[in-house]
């Protein structure tokens, strides 16, 4: 912890450091929206960012603030878990209450277990106590999801595009409740445990909820300032247009 | 048409598919006097109904070239007729982008005495068209993520890809070597003929697509570190603006369509020539004067601007499409929809770099602009919202504007221009 700090105040004391995991094997669908949201809000607060995408060659830094892992297709899914599973710095980073925000394929990937190619078991990297397998059908759509009041986030809106269902053990809560859509296969949407929160809603998942996003940035920044009004007025109208959509048509 | 046509191959069809090819025909024209679309898919979907196997029916006899892949599955099927004309032969093609049986089957019905057909096929339909036509030729362009609510993901689409062509040994597979999943699809074809195409797109092939392990890159060539999978011999190449062919001469390629993509479209369209026994410099000349292709690339003059339509479906279309772009300080609109033929899903546009876009007017438009708007807000490239094509040429005041659209964006535009092209 010591050693964190001296390093962190060489950078500044208040640069918020960004780590994406494996863009090369998980990026899916425009993941890389979650990463130019932090860094955005980050910014229009006036904080620093620092920002690092390492690919699956490369090693994973442990000195982090807020960890991304994305979408991907079974094949880079388990390469990606193999891989990180050998490197160790996203569970060391974990380990010292760094921030992990895992999205799909990423959401299984951090849990314990997850499902292959032929739906046989896959070890993950047990950041979160969480099991994932195939269920009986592919949930595709919008998904509308209210967050855990004790969050203190608005509905979650997003899209989903996944055959996952994920069982929670005793320890982790849900993140959010449906609203409209699939999840985690249950009524239950996503997962959280200390700092590790996953996720269905699939690719750029904080864009449509910049409340989530703040919620990361402050666990690592403390309280934050409010962002301009001007600043967050497409963002607000865009939330508007997705989750009057997402409402289920009258009968 | 059906019914002036001569007898020869219609009278060779079971009389109920030639009832089928009848009615089919006749709904189309229907649907063409009502505006309802171009008629090629209603005649094929009316005829299906009546004869199931009417597509396999259709296909006898002829010698068929299906075009399949990602991007630029219309535009090849347009270079490729054209590098066929040396032939003197009409040529069957659904050349405006209808691609499932429908627009196939009709495609064929209209030209009954076609003993070639050049036919776009729907990636996903690629199993079931190989065994339904028995081709020549199966040209494979390449394979990115595109519409990924609705379609398989592109692994397990090149898992069928490669178990169907492993089943057709007389076909030839024309097949770009650049794109490794592509390559991985066409391996255990029998006779294949590689084109270094070029992949502009490289994100959805980083994993090695027999393995699963990391794929190396080194410059043009790729190959996985862990299994004998890598980029295999070509045998045409596009080397900047020039074309290799077999024997190693280098052609410049003069194309009236822009763009790098285009460029591989053609070399793609040169080595199917090659099957039918046309030389490159025979297929050049028809190959480079194809100007437009189903209203895309058209130059459209309204209210005393000029427009030019480019339609770009996934991220990779994107790219492709920001590379052809008139330099600034011409104005771009781009226009977005996500209906289902787009993909309900818009999170595709975070895959797409728009920085380039800095320093020149853009304007967003389409049913799904708040999500462009936000995606362009975030790249720090200033727009304004405008709702329609008409309002974008008024706040523009420019001789010429770009327009970049996604399918259904593409369609709608195409109508308030009074459907050019």
């Amino acid at each position: 912890m010591d050693e964190r700090r001296v390093r962190r105040a060489e950078r500044g004391p208040s640069a918020v450091r960004l780590v994406w995991v494996y863009p090369d094997l998980l990026s899916t669908y425009g993941d890389r929206g979650n990463l130019l949201v932090l860094a955005r809000r980050a910014r229009l607060r006036g904080l620093p960012v620092e920002i690092a995408e390492v690919n699956s060659d490369q090693r994973v830094p442990a000195d982090g603030d807020i960890y991304l892992l994305g979408g991907g297709e079974d094949l880079p899914q388990i390469l990606a878990a193999r891989r990180l599973a050998a490197d160790g710095g996203l569970a060391a980073a974990a380990g010292r209450g760094a921030v992990v925000f895992a999205v799909c394929a990423g959401y299984q990937i951090v849990g314990t277990e997850f499902g292959g190619v032929e739906g046989e078991p896959v070890p993950g990297l047990g950041l979160i106590d969480i099991r994932s397998g195939r269920g009986e059908r592919r949930g595709v759509g919008e998904i509308t999801a209210d967050v855990d009041p004790a969050l203190g986030v608005d509905r979650l809106t997003g899209f989903e595009n996944h055959q996952g269902v994920t069982r929670r053990g005793p320890a982790v809560k849900p993140l959010a409740t449906v609203v409209t859509g699939v999840g985690n296969g249950d009524g239950t949407e996503g997962s959280y445990s200390g700092r590790v929160v996953g996720t269905y809603l699939h690719g750029p998942a904080l864009v449509r909820n910049p409340g989530l996003a703040d919620m990361l940035l402050g666990w690592v920044t403390g309280p934050l300032p409010a962002i301009d009004p001007r600043q967050e007025d497409l963002v607000t109208r865009l939330r508007a247009d997705r989750l009057a959509a997402a409402q289920p048509a009258p009968a | 048409m059906s019914t002036s046509s001569p007898p020869s191959r219609r009278s060779s069809l079971p009389l109920r598919a030639r009832l089928a090819t009848t009615v089919g025909g006749a709904a189309g024209r229907a649907s063409r006097l009502a505006g309802r679309g171009d008629g090629s898919v209603i005649g094929g979907i009316i005829g299906l109904r009546l004869q199931p196997d009417l597509l396999s029916l259709l296909a006898r006899g002829r010698q068929i070239v299906l075009v399949t892949g990602t991007n630029g599955k219309t535009t090849t099927t347009r270079l490729i007729t054209a590098a066929l004309e040396p032939l003197g032969q009409q040529v069957a093609s659904n050349a405006f982008g209808a691609n499932m049986d429908a627009g196939m089957v009709s495609a064929l019905a209209k030209a009954p005495d076609a003993t070639l057909a050049v036919l776009e096929v729907d990636e996903k339909y690629i199993p079931a068209t190989l065994t339904a036509t028995k081709p020549r030729v199966v040209v494979l362009l390449n394979l990115s993520r595109d519409q990924m609510d609705r379609a398989a993901e592109i692994w397990m689409l090149a898992r069928r890809w490669r178990e169907a062509l492993a089943a057709a040994p007389d076909c030839r597979v024309i097949a770009n070597a650049d794109d490794p999943l592509v390559a991985w699809a066409a391996g255990q074809a029998r006779q294949v003929t590689w084109v270094a195409a070029g992949q502009r797109w490289h994100d959805d092939s980083w994993c090695c697509p027999n393995c699963g392990s990391h794929l190396r890159r080194d410059g043009e060539d790729w190959y996985c570190g862990e299994c004998p999978n890598r980029r295999p011999p070509i045998r045409w190449a596009l080397v900047g603006d020039n074309v290799i062919d077999p024997v190693g001469r280098s052609h410049p390629l003069d194309l009236a369509l822009p763009g790098r993509a285009n460029r591989s479209n053609a070399v793609v369209a040169l080595a199917v020539a090659e099957v039918f026994g046309i030389s490159a410099t025979q297929a050049l000349g028809p190959v480079g004067q194809v100007r437009s292709v189903a209203g895309r690339y058209t130059q459209v003059e309204r209210h005393g601007t000029e427009l030019r339509l480019l339609l770009a479906k996934n991220p990779a279309g994107w790219l492709e499409a920001l590379d052809v772009l008139v330099p600034p300080p011409v104005p771009v609109l781009l226009a977005v929809n996500a209906q289902t033929p787009d993909g309900k899903d818009t999170s595709w546009l975070w895959d797409v770099d728009y920085r380039r876009l800095r320093g020149r007017p853009v304007f967003v438009a389409g049913e799904r602009k708040l999500d462009l708007a936000v995606r362009l807000e975030a790249d720090e490239v200033a727009f304004h919202m405008v709702a329609n094509i008409d309002e974008a040429i008024e706040q523009a005041r420019s001789k010429s504007v770009d327009v970049i659209a996604n399918y259904t964006a593409f369609q709608q535009i195409r109508a308030a221009l009074g459907r050019v092209g």
